[in-house]
């Protein structure tokens, strides 16, 4: 189990990497993709199905996105030139984080061991046992959403909402110049 | 402009056969949230891309007639102000915000479709909001035509769509 | 081993933030970075041989628990992915506003033309 998920993040690198360096922007677009497909299947061999629906939906729809309104007819490739300061201050910024975070990683439980075993007081541990007796569902993520933790959909529905409205307000400004012009 | 009226005919054929069963499957993975893996939300976004998928097969005039800009932004805020109603009268039957208060030991007892308390209405209605919010991104950002001004202050308008 | 390399996938997407000058490419390495958060969540709360959280008819209680991954950054996660998209939206629209004023995708020809 593990070097099959092992083998799909060297394989998610690999296209990341391919999608930040490539110089033609459709090519770029697409290899985003299997990064999303990929991390879509390690949430079903990790034993989280609504996650995993969730995810490839979403990856599809973003890719949509992306090449409606990015690609135009007068502009598919991209000419840039390096900045070699600039690169290398962030390498070694990078790399400096790198070790930061290797360190910080030894404290955490090993792959398999969740914290929640751990702790016998921990709240994944009450969700489990007395999630259909005090909601009556039967699937303890949508419990936990809808009567554990309310408030989180609850801000969840709002930034959805404040999202939307932000980017019609910003793109709404052209319809009100052009009525003035005309 | 051929581009205008969608892609060809195979696809056209094929998206009118399974329109409505991806729409149904939306809606299957809503109501049985409680019970099998799914939810409110991948639900709401099958829902907003059975549309999409309306959009890109037949041209925007079509699915612009099937569910106008106006309806899915009145969607969009039927379904929060749902999810907020359903919560405040949980105050009223309760005591608490967003408490429980259908009876939750049903006669007909639990992994049924009627159990769960208000937990498959919260669903819907967040199923309703997510795909309405989802698909009025796309028409925004991907059918509007849109204005702008070139440096000389004359008036361009712009196709967003360019299709290879 | 396996949190290393989700670790390299969010470095990979801060390069890509930090390094790039086309606004797309600045883009998609935010889009990397918000895939592998949400991968390394999940990965947190595996458990060897477990069973995903849904109930079924008849089923110990007790040894569900015992055998069940983690449900709850699985809820948080959900809300995540969605609201991933959301910011998704804007920062194109963003985007397009930018091509729009300024012709080029290019943020150091954004920075040499007045506004």
């Amino acid at each position: 189990m593990e070097m099959i998920i092992g083998i799909l993040l060297v394989f998610m690198i690999i296209g990341s990497i391919i999608c930040l360096e490539t110089k033609d922007l459709l090519s770029a677009i697409i290899a985003i993709v299997p990064v999303g497909y990929f991390s879509g299947i390690i949430f079903l061999l990790l034993g989280a199905p609504d996650i995993a629906i969730t995810q490839m939906v979403v990856e599809v729809l973003s890719l949509i996105i992306l090449i409606r309104a990015t690609i135009r007819r007068d502009l598919t490739t991209i000419e840039e030139e390096r900045d070699f300061f600039g690169l290398i201050t962030t390498f070694a910024f990078i790399f400096v984080f790198f070790i930061f975070g290797i360190e910080a990683m030894k404290n955490l439980p090993s792959f398999g061991t969740p914290s929640f075993t751990l702790n016998p007081s921990s709240p994944s541990n009450r969700y489990l046992l007395n999630g259909l007796k005090e909601t009556g569902a039967a699937n303890v993520v949508s419990a936990i959403i809808l009567d554990y933790r309310g408030y989180d959909t609850l801000g969840e529905a709002t930034i959805l909402f404040t999202s939307i409205l932000g980017a019609l307000a910003i793109l709404r400004v052209y319809a009100r110049k052009r009525s003035k012009n005309e | 402009m051929n581009e205008e009226k969608g892609m060809s005919l195979i696809v056209k054929t094929v998206t009118r056969w399974l329109k409505g069963f991806i729409f149904l499957f939306g809606a299957y993975i809503v109501v049985f949230g409680h019970l099998s893996p799914g939810g409110g939300f991948p639900g709401g976004v099958v829902f907003a891309a059975t549309f999409i998928l309306l959009t890109l097969a037949f041209g925007r005039e079509y699915a612009l007639k099937k569910i106008g800009k106006i309806l899915a932004s009145e969607l969009d805020s039927l379904g929060a102000i749902l999810f907020l109603l359903i919560a405040t009268l949980g105050i009223y039957f309760g005591g608490i915000f967003f408490s429980n208060f259908i009876e939750k030991n049903h006669p007909t007892g639990n992994f049924n479709l009627f159990s769960a308390g208000i937990i498959p209405l919260c669903q819907i209605s967040i199923g309703i909001k997510v795909g309405a919010s989802l698909f009025m991104i796309f028409i925004i950002l991907a059918v509007i035509r849109v204005v702008f001004e070139d440096g000389k202050g004359k008036l361009i308008t712009t196709e967003k769509k360019d299709k290879k | 081993m396996i949190y290393y390399l989700c670790f390299v996938l969010f470095l990979i997407g801060l390069y890509g933030v930090c390094c790039k000058k086309n606004v797309v490419k600045i883009i998609l390495g935010l889009w990397v970075m918000e895939y592998s958060v949400n991968l390394f969540l999940i990965l947190l709360g595996y458990r060897k041989n477990g069973i995903a959280p849904i109930l079924k008819k008849g089923e110990d209680i007790v040894e569900f628990s015992q055998k069940a991954v983690d449900p709850l950054p699985q809820a948080l996660v959900l809300t995540s992915i969605v609201i991933g998209l959301g910011v998704l939206a804007l920062m194109v629209t963003v985007a397009i506003r930018l091509y729009q004023r300024y012709g080029t995708f290019d943020i150091t020809e954004m920075k040499k033309l007045k506004g």
